[in-house]
């Protein structure tokens, strides 16, 4: 190790990036509502998506309580069934997890932990999240037309989603959902750009790459992923709208419908299928690697603790996000492939567990030995760990293809996603709530009703998912409204899906306890003080909590990593990166 | 998927080189200091990062296209719609539009006003006729009996074409707010220099298009399944 003394302010060299403030709006509308700041443009984002996510909740509550007590509740069709199903998934992957993942907590925290005084094109920044709320708007209206909302699956395989058969097929609802995703697209690139380019080049002196918090590095990459992944998308929502609006035979083969030819022929049901695909497993790890910062940095924080293998953690990030691409036909064993190609993507899928497995061990290894605060953020991040692992673990099942042509399309499917891509970054996103919320707000939420929330969701989510396995086991096939009793199952399953669907629904309350919670807090919360979890990262070094508009009177400079945390002979068991304190004897100066 | 892949291959590549700036090997825990910035400098304004990123994410967008293209025509062989001569016609004023815009660059960087205004015209003609060219190509071959709603070919015919000239006419109407705000009263008015970061992005842009372009177009003319058949030729 090299000793190295701090530079004398007076003889720092010259920064990089221009220090220029934002626009700043005086009026109330344009500080509230057409807001330029990312911090106000994030909890816009946020309270769209958690809004839209409710309604995702409830009809989660609507489909279980279809499963659990068949034939109770004859507002529940069979139609109404595919919409719920249909409309949850969607919302869930797309309007809430990658909006609150990317425009929420990556609005709030780039700038803010990368040291800029904003995104680097606020006006774009705004547009994005209008764009995002129209892109919500458009979904919700298709509730209210004829027919409803589609009921084509969240997946929109043609060529049912389009054909009368299906809800919603023949009507507006697959129209309005093929707009709103396209809506959604054009918004989300808006904010991307800004993201990837306020990282780039917006960072404040002496903040390198490698002294990212990992919360930016995961956030960073998901937003590179998704704006490569997300024209597979656009793509193939555009080629299915001109076939459903146009007539068009992109995605549409030779068909007779109720006994009548239908104009399509010609088209391929299978390449949609590709660039869904090819946009949806990105899109796992759209919404996981910004977990994987989050939860390594609530972890740091909580355990008092350097992360460990920062630089492991940052190239697995970077390992994961390339080779999410090349993994996508996984989701298509049982849509027909060449053996070797079958033996190529299982082969991809079971690769990423490695840098996969880099990340949970060095979870652990950073607990290991570390002052660990049980706190909320805390319990939450642990939750998370465990969950991903579990969902993790029967993903390798599911990426062989052996494996997976059994299980293809039964509710063990159900499980191992709504385990890896559910509650485990839903876990991350409650963490990195009750974590940020008094930087947000200057109050702590309810720990008491932060406990109840976290015991309550662990617990309950685990009710409802482990037995959903084995119920995908025994022959459960999905997207089934009522199964009865056949003869191809092995164990009869009604006490079970009527247990999963009690805990789903006990779930689902705690949910609007954490609401109540949020809004309780903001005027009863006890008062958090500037840096109440004594942090390094530079969001909690702002001369005010809440940060003002600009986020610092003068930009911070950057000395040391995101992560000193119970160094020997530091004043307190943090170091600030602010701070450019050097300890005796060891680090070398720059 | 061949065409997105290699596409995103070249993209794998140029984040590899970004990241090989980076220093990913160091070891953060042991620097304390202030450490210069990898890759900033005064070529690397925001504006050029954002046009590079964004050009990635059409780029993205007509590689998809192009593999759907690829992989459909695969599936269930169609006839190709004869592309008539005029697209020839459009290519060239598209790479004589890239041309005069990057000439603009070259003369605002200089100052000097002498061809600046008479090239910007020019690119801005060629961009128009580009357009006007494609839209007739569209009604010659819709009168030959090639609909929207025909085969898959013809389909991907007009979403292809149709597409890339969205972006296009959104690239000129972005360079007429420049020319705009530059010929304006403000106090930059007149200033060559000061145009010349507006119109740097926009030539980077065009040159991105007329890259898209020949790729769609050879694809259109079936070259890229042609060449495709070569290359698998050759591996097997």
């Amino acid at each position: 190790m090299t000793d190295y003394l701090p530079e004398p302010d007076s003889n720092l060299p010259p920064r990089e990036v221009a220090d220029v403030m934002p626009p700043h709006a005086h009026s109330w509308i344009g500080k509230y509502v057409f807001s330029q700041d990312a911090k106000y443009i994030a909890i816009q984002y946020s309270g769209t998506a958690i809004a839209i996510g409710m309604v995702a909740l409830v009809l989660s509550w609507l489909m279980r309580l279809q499963l659990g007590f068949p034939g109770t509740f004859d507002f529940i069709t069979p139609e109404a069934y595919y919409q719920f199903v249909t409309m949850h998934g969607m919302i869930m992957v797309v309007y809430l997890l990658t909006a609150i993942f990317l425009g929420g907590f990556g609005n709030y925290l780039i700038p803010l932990m990368v040291g800029a005084r904003d995104m680097v094109f606020p006006f774009v920044n705004m547009l994005s999240f209008w764009i995002y709320l129209l892109a919500v708007l458009v979904l919700v209206a298709s509730f209210f037309v004829p027919g409803g909302p589609t009921g084509a699956g969240w997946t929109l395989y043609p060529p049912q989603a389009i054909l009368s058969g299906t809800p919603g097929g023949a009507q507006g609802g697959i129209i309005l959902m093929l707009l709103s995703l396209i809506l959604f697209i054009i918004g989300f690139t808006m904010g991307g750009l800004n993201y990837a380019v306020t990282v780039l080049q917006a960072r404040t002196r002496g903040m390198t790459m490698m002294r990212l918090p990992l919360t930016v590095w995961g956030i960073f990459t998901a937003t590179v992923m998704a704006l490569l992944a997300f024209p597979a998308l656009f793509v193939a929502c555009v080629m299915m709208l001109f076939d459903r609006l146009l007539g068009t035979s992109f995605f549409m083969p030779t068909l007779v419908e109720l006994g009548e030819k239908l104009s399509y022929g010609g088209g391929s049901p299978i390449a949609f299928q590709h660039l869904f695909w090819f946009f949806g497993h990105p899109e796992v790890y759209i919404v996981a690697l910004p977990a994987f910062g989050i939860v390594s940095d609530l972890i740091a924080v909580h355990a008092r603790k350097t992360v460990f293998g920062y630089r492991m953690m940052v190239w697995a990030i970077v390992i994961i996000g390339a080779l999410s691409f090349i993994v996508w036909a996984h989701h298509m064993y049982v849509s027909g492939m060449h053996p070797w190609f079958g033996f190529f993507f299982a082969t991809t899928t079971l690769i990423i567990a490695i840098p996969t497995a880099i990340k949970v061990y060095n979870w652990v290894l950073t607990l290991w030995k570390g002052d660990i605060h049980l706190t909320i953020p805390m319990l939450f991040a642990l939750g998370f760990i465990v969950t991903f692992v579990n969902g993790g673990l029967t993903g390798l099942f599911l990426g062989n293809v052996v494996v997976d042509v059994p299980l293809s399309d039964t509710m063990f499917v159900v499980a191992h996603f709504h385990m890896v891509m559910g509650v485990a970054p839903i876990m991350v996103i409650f963490g990195a709530i009750y974590h940020w919320y008094p930087l947000m707000t200057g109050r702590l939420l309810n720990q008491a009703m932060g406990q109840i929330h976290f015991w309550v969701t662990f617990i309950g989510a685990y009710a409802i998912f482990f037995p959903m396995h084995y119920v995908g086991l025994v022959g459960v096939p999905r997207r089934y409204f009522e199964i009865g009793e056949p003869e191809f199952l092995t164990a009869p399953v009604d006490g079970l899906n009527a247990f999963i669907s009690s805990a789903a629904l006990i779930v689902g309350a705690v949910q609007v306890l954490f609401l109540f919670n949020i809004f309780w807090s903001l005027r009863h919360g006890r008062a958090s003080g500037g840096n109440p979890w004594r942090a390094t990262s530079l969001e909690w070094q702002t001369p005010e909590i809440p940060p003002r508009h600009g986020n610092w009177d003068e930009l911070p400079n950057v000395y040391r990593w995101a992560y000193d945390y119970s160094v020997p002979g530091a004043a307190e068991d943090y170091v600030a990166q602010t701070d450019p304190w050097v300890p005796d004897g060891e680090g070398r100066r720059l | 998927m061949t065409v997105i892949l290699a596409f995103l291959a070249l993209v794998a590549l140029a984040a590899g080189l970004w990241l090989s700036q980076q220093h990913l090997a160091s070891k953060p825990w042991l620097e304390t200091g202030i450490a210069p910035l990898a890759g900033h400098g005064p070529g690397r304004a925001p504006g050029i990062i954002f046009i590079a990123v964004f050009v990635t994410v059409i780029g993205g967008l007509f590689a998809m296209l192009g593999s759907a293209f690829v992989m459909q025509i695969e599936e269930t062989p169609w006839e190709l719609v004869p592309l008539p001569g005029r697209v020839w016609m459009n290519t060239a004023l598209l790479l004589l539009a890239s041309f005069f815009l990057q000439f603009v660059v070259i003369s605002a960087r200089a100052g000097t006003t002498r061809w600046l205004r008479a090239s910007l015209i020019a690119a801005s003609i060629a961009t128009l006729a580009f357009l006007a060219g494609q839209v007739q190509v569209w009604i010659a071959l819709t009168g030959d009996g090639y609909q929207l709603d025909g085969t898959p070919a013809a389909s991907f015919f007009y979403l292809i074409t149709g597409l890339h000239g969205l972006h296009v006419l959104g690239g000129i109407i972005a360079l007429a707010v420049i020319c705009v705000r530059h010929t304006g009263t403000g106090e930059r008015a007149g200033d060559v220099k000061a145009l010349l970061p507006g119109v740097r992005l926009c030539a980077l842009y065009w040159h991105a298009l007329l890259a898209f372009w020949l790729m769609l177009f050879a694809l259109l003319q079936g070259w890229g399944n042609a060449f495709l058949a070569l290359c698998r030729a050759a591996v097997s």
